[in-house]
C-alpha cells in the first residue's frame, strides 16, 4: 500500500441539560460514572476511570485491586470549554504508546441551562499506518458483513 | 457544517441506494469508474461523486493505474473501524447525557 488514505474524522455531538461548567465537570471528573462498562482495557471491569485534570496528565482505568491501565494522555486541558485526549488504543482496544489519535471535546453553551458537547475523533489514518493488527482483526470477509449488518440494524430502527 | 448531522458517516454513505450498489460491486474486486458505471443508471461523474463519499467514509480506497483510477474496498478495514468508533462514541455520549441529566433531576427535586 503506497497510498494515503484520509478518512474524515468521527464526529458526534450531544446536547445536555447542564451548564457548560457542569457538563465539563461531569465529563471529566465523573467519567468513571458514565463510561460504557462494556469497553475496558484491563482484564477485569474497572472500578473507575480517571482523567488527570491537567495537560500532560494521563487518563486511565483503575481496577478494583488498584491496577491502572492507561488509555492515553491529556493533550489540552481548557475547562470549561475544551478538552483534547490522546487515544492511545489500537483497534484491539489495547494501549499502544506510539499510536496516537486525538479525541477533542468542545463544550458549547446553548442558553443558560444547556450545553452542546461536540466530539471529534481524528487522525484515523494513523490506525492504518503499520496497523497489521487491524488487518488481522477487521479483514474484509468479517469486516464488511459486519458493517452491512450494522447498517441494516440502524436502518431498520 | 461539520456537525450538521448526527448520523453515522458510514451508515449515511451506505444509505444511498446507488452508493450501496457501487459499494456492492466493489466487493467482487477492484474496478475503474467506467467499469462501475457500466450497468448502473447513473453517469460517470455521478459514480465518481458516490465514490468520493465512500472514500471519505473510509470504505474504499483508490489508486492510479495509468490514466485510470482503480477503486477497491479498503483492505485495511478503516471503514469498519470507523463504524465501530461511531457506535462506541454514540454509546459513550448517550451514557454521559443520561448521567448528567439523571443527576440534574435529583438536584432540582
Amino acid at each position: 500500500m503506497n497510498k494515503t488514505i484520509t478518512p474524515a474524522p468521527v464526529r458526534r455531538a450531544v446536547t445536555v441539560k447542564a451548564s457548560q461548567a457542569r457538563a465539563f465537570e461531569v465529563f471529566t471528573s465523573r467519567i468513571g460514572a458514565w463510561w460504557p462498562k462494556s469497553h475496558h482495557i484491563g482484564k477485569v471491569e474497572p472500578e473507575t476511570l480517571v482523567i488527570e485534570p491537567r495537560a500532560g496528565g494521563r487518563w486511565f482505568e483503575r481496577a478494583p485491586d488498584g491496577t491502572e491501565c492507561d488509555l492515553g494522555r491529556v493533550l489540552t486541558w481548557e475547562p470549561p470549554a475544551r478538552l483534547v485526549l490522546a487515544w492511545q488504543l489500537n483497534p484491539k482496544f489495547q494501549y499502544q504508546a506510539d499510536l496516537i489519535t486525538e479525541v477533542e471535546l468542545r463544550f458549547i453553551p446553548d442558553g443558560a441551562a444547556a450545553t452542546r458537547v461536540e466530539l471529534e475523533h481524528r487522525n484515523l489514518d494513523r490506525f492504518g499506518e503499520g496497523a497489521a493488527a487491524m488487518r488481522d482483526r477487521i479483514d474484509a470477509p468479517r469486516g464488511w458483513p459486519m458493517i452491512l449488518d450494522a447498517y441494516a440494524d440502524a436502518a431498520g430502527k | 457544517m461539520a456537525y450538521a448531522t448526527h448520523r453515522n458517516v458510514v451508515f449515511s454513505a451506505l444509505a444511498d441506494e446507488t452508493r450501496r450498489d457501487v459499494f456492492e460491486r466493489l466487493r467482487s474486486g477492484p474496478k475503474s469508474v467506467a467499469e462501475l458505471a457500466r450497468g448502473l443508471p447513473v453517469s460517470r461523474p455521478a459514480v465518481s461523486q458516490h465514490l468520493k463519499v465512500l472514500k471519505e467514509a473510509g470504505l474504499v480506497v483508490d489508486e492510479a493505474e495509468g490514466a485510470r483510477r482503480i477503486y477497491r474496498i479498503d483492505p485495511q478495514g478503516l471503514g469498519a473501524l470507523r463504524a465501530w468508533l461511531d457506535r462506541f462514541w454514540d454509546a459513550a455520549l448517550t451514557a454521559f447525557k443520561d448521567e448528567i441529566e439523571a443527576n440534574t433531576e435529583e438536584e432540582t427535586r
